[in-house]
C-alpha cells in the first residue's frame, strides 16, 4: 500500500450586502437587537408572498461574471425542505436544478505554478436564522432563536473537486473571497459569518482515478482551521484504510478545541430535501443586456489589479501581490499614490509600518487613523529633510495613535531633523573625543567603527541628527583631529 | 404503490405521529390518489418543457429598500415559548 492523495471541494457561502432582505423588505444587516429586523413573510406567517430583490440578482450575475461563470438565461427557484427552527417555513428558497451559474473557475498559485479550480455552480438562496445554544447542539437544554437573518440573501459557491492539499483549499478559499470583496458584494467576513465554507474531502490511493468515499466538514470557522480540519480529516480518513476499514459518508463538524472532526448526529433522515419548484415565485429570465450592464459594473479584479501594479508601477510581484489581496489595501495604496507618486516608497510604507500598527491594533485598513493624506504629506517631510527615515517612524506612530497631522506631531514632539552644522559639530565633536579607540579603529581602516561613532551621534540627538551630514562631519572631524 | 413505510417515512419527515390505523388508511388513501394521478403517465411529454410556474409571469421584483418591522413584542406574544426577545425551542438533535 503506497501514498494517498486527498480530494477536496469546497461549498462557500457568502451572504450578499442588499440593504434589504432576498424576499421582503426587513433590513438585511448584521447585528441588531434579537428578532427587530422582522416581519410576516420572513417570519413565515400563513398568507404571505415572496418578492425578489432585484439587487441580489445582479450581485449574484456580478458574481458570476468574476468567477467566469456561463449565466443562465432561465433559472428558477425551489424548495429545499427540512424542518429546523432555524427557518420558520420549514423549507427554504433556494435554486436546485437550474442555478443561476454554472461552469466557472479561478486560479491560484501553487507550489507547482498558477492552477486552474473549476466552479461548479453560483445559486441564490435565502439565510437561515441563528441559534443560540448552551454549550454544544447536543448538551444544551433547550435553544435561543433569532430571526434577524433569516432571509438574508446568500450565494452558494460550489467548486470541482480539483483541490489536492489543504493548502490548496485554502489558496482556493481565500482567492475567491478576495475577488468577491472586489466586487463589492459582500463583507466576507468569517468571523460575522457573512463568508462561510465546508470542506468535502476523501482520500484514494496515488494514481488512482476513482473518487473515495467523501465526508463534509462544517463548522470551520476561519481559513487557519480550514487548513488544520482538512488535514486532520486526511488522516483520520488515511488511517481507516490502512487498517483495511470503510470510510463513511457522513457529515463531520470541525472541533477547533481540540482540533478533531467529529461526527454530526441528526435525527433528520439521511437528505431527503424534497425539492420542488417555488410556486409562489416565477422563474428569473436574464437577458444578454441584463447581464452586459451588469458588466459594465464590475471593478478591476485582484490578479488584473496585481497585474497592472507591476506593469503601471514597476513593483516587484511579492508587492503587488500583498497590495491586491484586498480591494481596501489597493484603494489605500492607490489613495496615497494619487498624492505621492512614487510608488514603491508607499508600497514599502503601506506593507510595513502601516501594516504592522493595524494588526497590531486590530484594525481594519479601511478604519485606518492614518489617512492617506497624512501618510503622503509625512512622506514630503522626509524629502524635505525635516525629518529622517528613523525619526518618521515615531511620527508616524504617533499620527496612528493620535490621529493628528503628521506636521503638528513633529512640531508638538520637537522631532524636526537637526541640520544646523554648527550644533551637530559640536556633538560629533564630544563623541570624537570620548572614543578614542574606535577612533583608532577607524584610522585603521575598521569601516565598522564609524557606524558605532554614528549612532552615538543619533544617540545624544535623539534620532534627530540628519545622517547624511553627521556621516561627511564625522569623517571630516576624525581626519582633522591631531593624532 | 404507497408502501406501509413510505407514509412512515414521510409522516417522521413532517413531524407527524400516527397511530397504527391511520397508517393503514393513508397507505390505502394515498395509493388511490397517485392511482388516481398516474393516468397522466399516459400522455406523450417527449417534446414538452418541464414547467416552472403555472402563471405566464416572469422577472417580479422588488427594489432594495428597508422598509417597516413587526414589532418584536407583539411577535413574540405569540410565542409558544420565549426567553428575553428570543424564540425558545426545545432541543434539536
Amino acid at each position: 500500500m503506497g501514498k494517498y492523495e486527498p480530494v477536496i471541494g469546497l461549498e462557500i457561502h457568502a451572504e450578499l450586502k442588499t440593504e434589504s432582505k432576498i424576499f421582503c423588505p426587513s433590513s438585511a444587516r448584521f447585528g441588531g437587537e434579537p428578532n427587530t429586523y422582522i416581519c410576516p413573510v420572513c417570519l413565515g406567517l400563513p398568507g404571505v408572498l415572496p418578492v425578489l430583490n432585484k439587487k441580489v440578482v445582479e450581485y449574484a450575475v456580478m458574481a458570476a461574471l468574476a468567477l467566469n461563470c456561463e449565466i443562465a438565461r432561465f433559472c428558477k427557484f425551489d424548495r429545499k425542505n427540512y424542518y429546523y427552527p432555524d427557518l420558520p417555513k420549514n423549507y427554504q428558497i433556494s435554486q436546485y436544478d437550474l442555478p443561476l451559474a454554472q461552469y466557472g473557475f479561478l486560479e491560484i498559485d501553487t507550489e507547482n505554478g498558477r492552477k486552474r479550480i473549476g466552479i461548479t455552480r453560483i445559486h441564490i438562496e435565502e439565510d437561515a436564522g441563528k441559534l443560540l445554544h448552551q454549550g454544544t447542539v447536543t448538551t444544551t437544554p433547550y435553544s435561543l432563536v433569532d430571526y434577524n437573518r433569516t432571509g438574508v440573501p446568500l450565494l452558494e459557491i460550489v467548486s470541482e473537486p480539483d483541490m489536492r492539499s489543504p493548502e490548496e483549499a485554502r489558496a482556493y478559499a481565500e482567492k475567491l473571497r478576495s475577488i468577491i470583496q472586489f466586487t463589492g458584494i459582500s463583507d466576507c467576513k468569517m468571523e460575522e459569518g457573512s463568508l462561510r465554507v465546508d470542506a468535502n474531502v476523501s482520500v484514494r490511493p496515488l494514481g488512482s482515478k476513482e473518487l473515495g468515499v467523501k465526508t463534509e466538514i462544517k463548522n470551520v470557522n476561519s481559513f487557519r482551521a480550514l487548513v488544520r480540519a482538512l488535514e486532520y480529516e486526511i488522516e483520520r480518513q488515511v488511517a481507516i484504510l490502512k487498517d483495511g476499514g470503510r470510510i463513511v459518508q457522513e457529515t463531520r463538524t470541525w472541533d477547533e478545541g481540540k482540533g478533531v472532526t467529529l461526527p454530526l448526529r441528526s435525527k433528520e433522515e439521511a437528505h431527503d430535501y424534497r425539492y420542488f419548484p417555488e410556486p409562489d415565485l416565477p422563474p428569473l429570465v436574464i437577458t444578454k443586456e441584463w447581464v452586459e450592464e451588469v458588466y459594465r459594473g464590475l471593478p478591476e479584479l485582484p490578479d488584473a489589479r496585481r497585474e497592472r501594479y507591476v506593469r503601471e508601477y514597476g513593483l516587484p510581484a511579492y508587492d503587488a501581490g500583498v497590495l491586491t489581496a484586498s480591494r481596501e489595501v489597493g484603494d489605500y495604496f492607490e489613495a496615497c499614490l494619487r498624492l505621492y507618486p512614487q510608488p514603491k516608497t508607499v508600497s514599502n510604507w503601506v506593507m510595513g509600518e502601516l501594516a504592522r500598527l493595524l494588526n497590531a491594533t486590530n484594525t481594519e485598513i479601511a478604519d485606518s487613523p492614518v489617512k492617506p493624506e497624512q501618510l503622503a504629506d509625512l512622506l514630503r517631510l522626509i524629502d524635505k529633510g525635516v525629518v529622517s527615515g528613523k525619526i518618521a517612524k515615531t511620527v508616524f506612530e504617533e499620527v496612528f495613535r493620535t490621529g493628528k497631522d503628521p506636521q503638528a506631531v513633529v512640531k508638538e514632539q520637537g522631532l524636526v531633523q537637526i541640520t544646523d552644522e554648527a550644533a551637530l559639530k559640536t556633538i560629533i565633536d564630544e563623541v570624537i573625543a570620548a572614543n578614542p579607540k574606535v577612533v583608532a579603529d577607524y584610522r585603521e581602516g575598521k569601516e565598522k567603527a564609524l557606524g558605532f561613532l554614528i549612532g552615538q551621534v543619533m544617540k545624544s540627538t535623539k534620532g534627530k541628527a540628519n545622517p547624511a551630514i553627521v556621516n561627511r562631519l564625522l569623517k571630516e572631524g576624525i581626519e582633522n583631529k591631531e593624532i | 404503490m404507497i408502501t406501509r413505510k413510505d407514509v412512515e417515512h414521510v409522516a417522521l419527515l413532517g413531524r407527524l405521529e400516527l397511530s397504527e390505523e391511520e397508517i393503514e388508511v393513508y397507505t390505502k388513501q394515498l395509493g388511490r390518489i397517485l392511482d388516481y394521478a398516474s393516468v397522466l403517465n399516459e400522455l406523450d411529454t417527449e417534446n414538452v418543457p418541464p414547467m416552472a410556474h403555472v402563471l405566464p409571469l416572469q422577472n417580479v421584483f422588488r427594489q432594495d429598500a428597508v422598509g417597516r418591522h413587526l414589532d418584536p413584542e407583539a411577535v413574540l406574544s405569540h410565542a409558544p415559548d420565549r426567553e428575553d426577545r428570543f424564540f425558545r425551542v426545545p432541543r434539536l438533535v
